[in-house]
C-alpha cells in the first residue's frame, strides 16, 4: 500500500518541480499543472503517512529517514497555504525540487516503508520531534522568501527589473510573509524545545552540540522577531538574519542524523 | 459577396495625412450606414488609423471616394498611401489591429476597445459580425495566452509598475508629487490608477499645488515643507525642472528612521535631475530616474516584440478559420439548392408516376423509400467533395461549377 502511494507522490512532487521550471521559462499552463501536481503530491503523502501510522507501532517517523519524510510533507503544507498563488510560482522553483530530492532520500533511508519504530515513548515525539519538525519546515520556507526578497532586491537595486514585472511578489509581500512565518515557527521552536528540555532533566543527561545549535537557533528567531516588530529591522537586514538562522536549522536538521539516528 | 478593406495606417502615413482622414465616432457610425446600403460596412476611426471594412458590390471604388470626400485629398495622392485587402488577407489584417500587432506600441490594449466601439457603430450583416466577432476574440486570445501585453510600455506605466513590484497593491499608499506640471499629472494619474492616493502636491507656487492636489483630493504644500513630510509617504515623484537637488541623501536617510523599515519608492523625472542618486544607496530606498524608467520600457517593448511572433500564430490560426467559415457560406447554399432540386425531381417524378402505377399503400411507400435512397447516394459524392473544396480556395469555384451545371442561379443563394 505504501508504495503505491509513495510512487505517485514522487511523480506529481517532479511533475510540479518540472512544471514550475517551464512557468519560469513561458508563464501559462506550467504553472497550473505545477499547482496541481502539489495539490495531488501532498494528498498522496498525506495519505502515505496516515498508513504508515495506522501501522506503525508508536510514532513511525522516528529514524532520520522517517523524520525527513514528515519534513518534507510539513515543507509543502505551509508551501500550500499560500504557495500556489501565481505570485508565489518562483518560489516553487526552489521548494518542488527540493521536497521531490529530499522524499527520495527519506525512501533510500527506508523512511517512506511501514516499518519504523523508536525506543522513545509516542507522546514524547509527537510533541517534541513533531514541533521541531514544524518548525523547521517553517523557517525553510522563510528562508526561501527571504532569498527570493533578496534577489528581487538586488534586481530593482541593479535596476533591471523589466523581466520579473508582474512575475513575484513584492518586497513588502515578500518580507510581511516571511515574518509571519516565523512568527508562527518560532512557538512551535520554542514548545518542542521546552519538551525535549524537559525529558532532559527526568531521563538525566547533558547538553549536546545539537541541542546548542538547536538554542542557537531559537536565539537568532527569536531576536529576529524583537528587532522586526520592536527595532523596525524589515528589508535586507531581517531577510539576512533569517538566512543565518536557517543556516543553524541545516546544521541542526543535518547533526540530527548524525547524533540521533546513527 | 467579398470582403474589402481599404484604409491608412500609421505604417504608412505620416499624421498630417492621418488627422484630416481622422472620423470621429458618430461620423463613423453615419459613414458605415451610409456606405452600407449596398451591403455591410465599419469603419474603424484612431489616431493611429482610418480603415473601411466593407461588404457589396464596387466596395473599393466607394471607400476610396468615401475616404477622399473625408480627407479632401486628391484621388492619385491618396492611392498611394491607403491599402487595399480582400478577404482573408482583410481578416488577418483586422485579427493583427485588434492583438495590438499592428500598433506602434505592440499588443497596446487601447485598440480592442477601439474595435469594439467600431463594431458597435457599424452596419454590420452576417460577414462583418462574424468577422469583427471573431477579432475581438483574437485580440483576447493574444493578450491571455501571451506575455505581450504584461510589462509597461510608457514611463508613467514603468513607474507604476515599479512601485507594485516593491509595495505589491498600491491601495493604502501615499504619494508625494514634487512640482506641479504635466509630468507630475500623468504620473499622478497612473498611480492613482493602479489604487495610490495621492496624499501631497509640493511645489514652489502653492496655487499650482493646491490645483492638482484638489483633482486627486490630496494636500498642497509649499515646496519647503516636503522633506517633514517624508516619513509619512511610500512614494515620491519629483519633476520640479529647477536646478539644484530638492532632496539630499541625508534628508532621505533622517526620514526612513521614522518609517520602521517600510521602504520609500523615488521617482525622478526632473532633467536635471531633483534627487541625490546616493539616495539609491540607502537600505530600502529605490530610486529611479528617467534613463533608469526609459531602459525598463525598452526592455519590456523588446520583451513585447518577442511575444509577438506567438500572437502573430494566433492570429494566422484566427484568420484561417474565418477563410473556412467564408468558404463555407459559398459552397453550403449551393449544396442546399442542389438537394433541393433533386428533391424537386423526385417528388414530382413520383407524383406523376404513382396514377398510372396504381399502388398499394406499402408499396407506394416502398418507392418512395428506394427514390429517396437513389437521390442520396447519388448527391453524397458531390456534397463530399464541394464540402472539401470549401476547405480549400477552390470552394467559391466549384459552387459556380454547381449552379451552372445544374441550372440553379444565383437566387438560390441564403
Amino acid at each position: 500500500m505504501v508504495e503505491l502511494l509513495f510512487w505517485p507522490a514522487l511523480l506529481a512532487y517532479g511533475e510540479a518541480a518540472v512544471a514550475y521550471a517551464g512557468d519560469a521559462r513561458r508563464p501559462g499552463s506550467a504553472g497550473r499543472l505545477a499547482t496541481w501536481g502539489v495539490r495531488l503530491g501532498w494528498l498522496l503523502q498525506t495519505a502515505l503517512l496516515i498508513v504508515q501510522a495506522e501501522r506503525a507501532d508508536g510514532f513511525p517517523w522516528a529514524t532520520w529517514a522517517g523524520s525527513l519524510n514528515l519534513f518534507v510533507w510539513l515543507v509543502v503544507s505551509v508551501y500550500l497555504v499560500w504557495g500556489c498563488r501565481t505570485r508565489y510560482r518562483l518560489l516553487g522553483l526552489v521548494v518542488m525540487p527540493l521536497a521531490a530530492v529530499l522524499l527520495v532520500l527519506a525512501r533510500l533511508g527506508g523512511g517512506t516503508g511501514d516499518t519504523g519504530h523508536s525506543n522513545y515513548s509516542t507522546v514524547f515525539l509527537v510533541v517534541h520531534v513533531g514541533l521541531l519538525s514544524l518548525a523547521f519546515a517553517a523557517f525553510t520556507l522563510a528562508a526561501g522568501l527571504s532569498a527570493l526578497y533578496l534577489w528581487q532586491e538586488r534586481r530593482l537595486k541593479d535596476r533591471r527589473p523589466a523581466g520579473l514585472l508582474g512575475r513575484a511578489p513584492s518586497l513588502l509581500t515578500l518580507e510581511t510573509v516571511s515574518g509571519r512565518t516565523i512568527a508562527v515557527a518560532v512557538p512551535a521552536l520554542t514548545a518542542g524545545i521546552v519538551a525535549g528540555l524537559v525529558r532532559l532533566r527526568r531521563d538525566g543527561g547533558g547538553v549536546d552540540a545539537l541541542m546548542a545549535v538547536t538554542l542557537g537557533a531559537w536565539l537568532v528567531y527569536t531576536a529576529y522577531l524583537v528587532l522586526r516588530y520592536e527595532a523596525g529591522w524589515r528589508g535586507r537586514r531581517a531577510a539576512y538574519l533569517a538566512l543565518v538562522g536557517f543556516a543553524l536549522v541545516i546544521v541542526a536538521r543535518v547533526g540530527l542524523q548524525l547524533t540521533h539516528f546513527s | 459577396m467579398n470582403l474589402t478593406l481599404v484604409g491608412l495606417s500609421h505604417q504608412a502615413t505620416p499624421i498630417a495625412v492621418r488627422e484630416r482622414a481622422f472620423v470621429p465616432l458618430p461620423q463613423a457610425a453615419e459613414l458605415a450606414a451610409e456606405l452600407a446600403a449596398e451591403g455591410e460596412a465599419v469603419c474603424l476611426s484612431t489616431c493611429n488609423r482610418t480603415e473601411l471594412y466593407l461588404v457589396g458590390p464596387d466596395s473599393e471604388r466607394r471607400a476610396l471616394d468615401a475616404l477622399a470626400a473625408i480627407s479632401g485629398l486628391p484621388e492619385d495622392e491618396l492611392r498611394a498611401v491607403v491599402y487595399r485587402l480582400t478577404d482573408e488577407a482583410a481578416a488577418l489584417h483586422l485579427f493583427r489591429v485588434a492583438g495590438g500587432l499592428d500598433s506602434m506600441v505592440p499588443g497596446e490594449g487601447e485598440i480592442l476597445g477601439q474595435v469594439r466601439t467600431a463594431f458597435e457603430a457599424g452596419s454590420t450583416g452576417p460577414v462583418l459580425d462574424r468577422l469583427f466577432r471573431q477579432a475581438l476574440h483574437a485580440g483576447k486570445k493574444v493578450r491571455a495566452e501571451t506575455a505581450i501585453a504584461e510589462s509597461p510600455a510608457s514611463v508613467s506605466s514603468a513607474a507604476g509598475a515599479l512601485a507594485q513590484q516593491v509595495f505589491g497593491q498600491l491601495e493604502g499608499c501615499r504619494v508625494m508629487l514634487v512640482g506641479a506640471g504635466h509630468v507630475a499629472e500623468l504620473s499622478a494619474r497612473s498611480l492613482a490608477a493602479r489604487g495610490a492616493t495621492i496624499a501631497f502636491v509640493a511645489n514652489r507656487s502653492p496655487e499650482r499645488a493646491q490645483a492638482l492636489a484638489g483633482r486627486f483630493g490630496g494636500e498642497g504644500i509649499p515646496l519647503e515643507g516636503a522633506t517633514e513630510r517624508l516619513g509619512e509617504i511610500d512614494v515620491l515623484v519629483s519633476s520640479t525642472g529647477a536646478p539644484g537637488r530638492a532632496f539630499g541623501c541625508q534628508e532621505v536617510e533622517a526620514a526612513l528612521k521614522g518609517r520602521k523599515g517600510r521602504p520609500l519608492f523615488l521617482i525622478d523625472l526632473a532633467v536635471p535631475r531633483d534627487l541625490d542618486p546616493a539616495i539609491h544607496e540607502l537600505d530600502g530606498c529605490f530610486l529611479y530616474d528617467i534613463d533608469d524608467l526609459e531602459s525598463v520600457v525598452a526592455a519590456s517593448l523588446a520583451g513585447r516584440r518577442r511575444e509577438a511572433g506567438r500572437a502573430e500564430a494566433i492570429v494566422a490560426e484566427e484568420a484561417d478559420r474565418f477563410r473556412d467559415w467564408q468558404a463555407s457560406r459559398e459552397v453550403v447554399p449551393a449544396i442546399a439548392s442542389l438537394r433541393a432540386w433533386a428533391e424537386e425531381i423526385r417528388v414530382a417524378e413520383l407524383a406523376r408516376a404513382r396514377g398510372r402505377l396504381g399502388l398499394s399503400e406499402s408499396q407506394q411507400a416502398a418507392v418512395e423509400s428506394v427514390t429517396a435512397q437513389i437521390v442520396n447516394k447519388l448527391l453524397h459524392l458531390p456534397t463530399v467533395r464541394l464540402k472539401e473544396a470549401a476547405a480549400g480556395a477552390e470552394g467559391g469555384s466549384y459552387a459556380q461549377a454547381v449552379r451552372h451545371l445544374f441550372g440553379l442561379g444565383d437566387d438560390d443563394k441564403r
